[in-house]
């Protein structure tokens, strides 16, 4: 299966980010041969809809779930649109929330974690 | 002439200043175009005799045409359409209507359609011409309806537009060609701090500007050493006054209840309309 893990570094040591359409990177992971790909994010930058940027790229990319820390209200629509499950609240490395998520014990989102703009830092 | 009454920091007095310059005064247009929270009309309370509807020309998409090559998607600034396999999503808040998709869809698969956000209202206040704008709640863009609001500016008469609080775009659209502009501030750390923030806004833009202290016996002297230094004038010092505090609660203007006052306010636009001419 794969999943698009938001990361602040291009390896699975990294921690994973907080943010998603504000993610620094995308990690493309394979579940069953942990090989990834990592995915510059085409939103970081954007003046504006970031979220709902970025969850064209998970889409485009074929991801079957994200794997973040929060996600908010536009990402979601296009997520949940998109048929891929959103697992939020993630935190260490990348490698330890691949590993989370293997363990089924983690329970998908069923609305967005946080409101809009929570991803735009302070000024 | 055209008075744009602005600040950096919100709750300065922008409003209170606007509304008692434009009472003491003949012949004004009042525009208040603090369209997220207008509150001018408390003060004045307009007869309102007209309302339009603003409106942004948003995508609607021909499914039957679209051939899903997502160059919108590409073209969007905005990033308000996503298209997921078949799926053609809008995210209308997002969008801000500038027609990109429209032009760049090779297959004309897209049109437009008007999406309301807000009104503009328009009526007497007295003999003062009173115009409002309303942002829809929850809608994102104001700059849509100050636009609209400027048309109907009558250069016959001495405009005062009354801005929204900060430096961001709908300041800017209010701010924009004005003949002069007057900053609203407190003289508090936040206070300067927000007018110098401002000031910097009005020097990019080339609007003259001065500055009036509300509240002037209050905090301390950094504004006033601030515009010393920077030889902004200071054109007005109002002082905290309890009666006029109190008749704020009220609703009802400063130069209402203590009409010397008007004497101040006509000073003032005499002090920046030589300001303007010179």
């Amino acid at each position: 299966m794969k999943v698009c893990i938001s990361s602040t570094g291009k390896d699975l040591s990294a921690p994973v980010d907080p943010r998603f359409g504000r993610s620094q990177l995308f990690l493309f992971v394979d579940t069953e041969t942990m090989e990834y790909e990592c995915v510059e994010n085409p939103a970081l930058t954007a003046g504006g809809g970031a979220g709902t940027k970025a969850a064209q790229l998970v889409s485009d990319k074929g991801a079957q779930a994200v794997l973040t820390g929060n996600v908010g209200p536009n990402a979601f629509s296009v997520l949940s649109a998109a048929g891929v499950t959103i697992y939020a609240g993630m935190t260490g490395t990348a490698q330890q929330a691949v590993e989370k998520f293997k363990t089924g014990r983690v329970l998908p989102v069923s609305s967005p974690s946080v409101g809009a703009h929570s991803g735009m830092g302070g000024r | 002439m055209i008075i744009a009454v602005a600040s950096g920091k919100g709750g300065t007095g922008k409003t209170t200043i606007a509304v008692n310059l434009a009472l003491s005064l003949e012949n004004v247009q009042y525009l208040d175009c603090d369209v997220e929270e207008p509150n001018a009309a408390i003060f004045l309370k307009p007869a309102i005799q007209k309302r339009v509807s603003v409106a942004i020309p948003v995508p609607e998409f021909d499914e039957a045409l679209c051939t899903r090559c997502k160059k919108c998607v590409e073209a969007c600034a905005y990033n308000a359409i996503v298209i997921l396999g078949q799926k053609v999503l809008l995210f209308p808040q997002l969008c801000h209507g500038c027609g990109g998709c429209r032009y760049i869809c090779p297959e004309n698969a897209i049109t437009e359609q008007p999406r309301q956000i807000g009104l503009i209202e328009q009526g007497p206040a007295g003999s003062i011409d009173f115009i409002q704008g309303l942002l829809n709640v929850g809608e994102p863009m104001a700059t849509p309806i100050i636009k609209q609001q400027r048309k109907l500016i009558d250069k016959e008469k001495i405009v005062i537009l009354d801005a929204p609080p900060g430096t961001s775009c709908p300041v800017i659209e209010t701010v924009r060609n004005s003949d002069y502009c007057i900053l609203v501030t407190e003289p508090t750390p936040f206070g300067l701090n927000d007018l110098r923030l401002a000031v910097d806004t009005m020097r990019e833009m080339k609007v003259p500007f001065g500055v009036v202290i509300n509240c002037s016996n209050t905090g301390n002297n950094g504004v006033k050493n601030y515009c010393a230094s920077e030889t902004i004038p200071v054109l007005l010092e109002l002082p905290w006054n309890r009666r006029i505090a109190e008749a704020y609660s009220r609703g009802e203007p400063a130069v209402t209840i203590i009409p010397e006052m008007k004497k101040d306010f006509h000073r003032m636009y005499n002090t920046l309309l030589t300001k303007v001419c010179s």
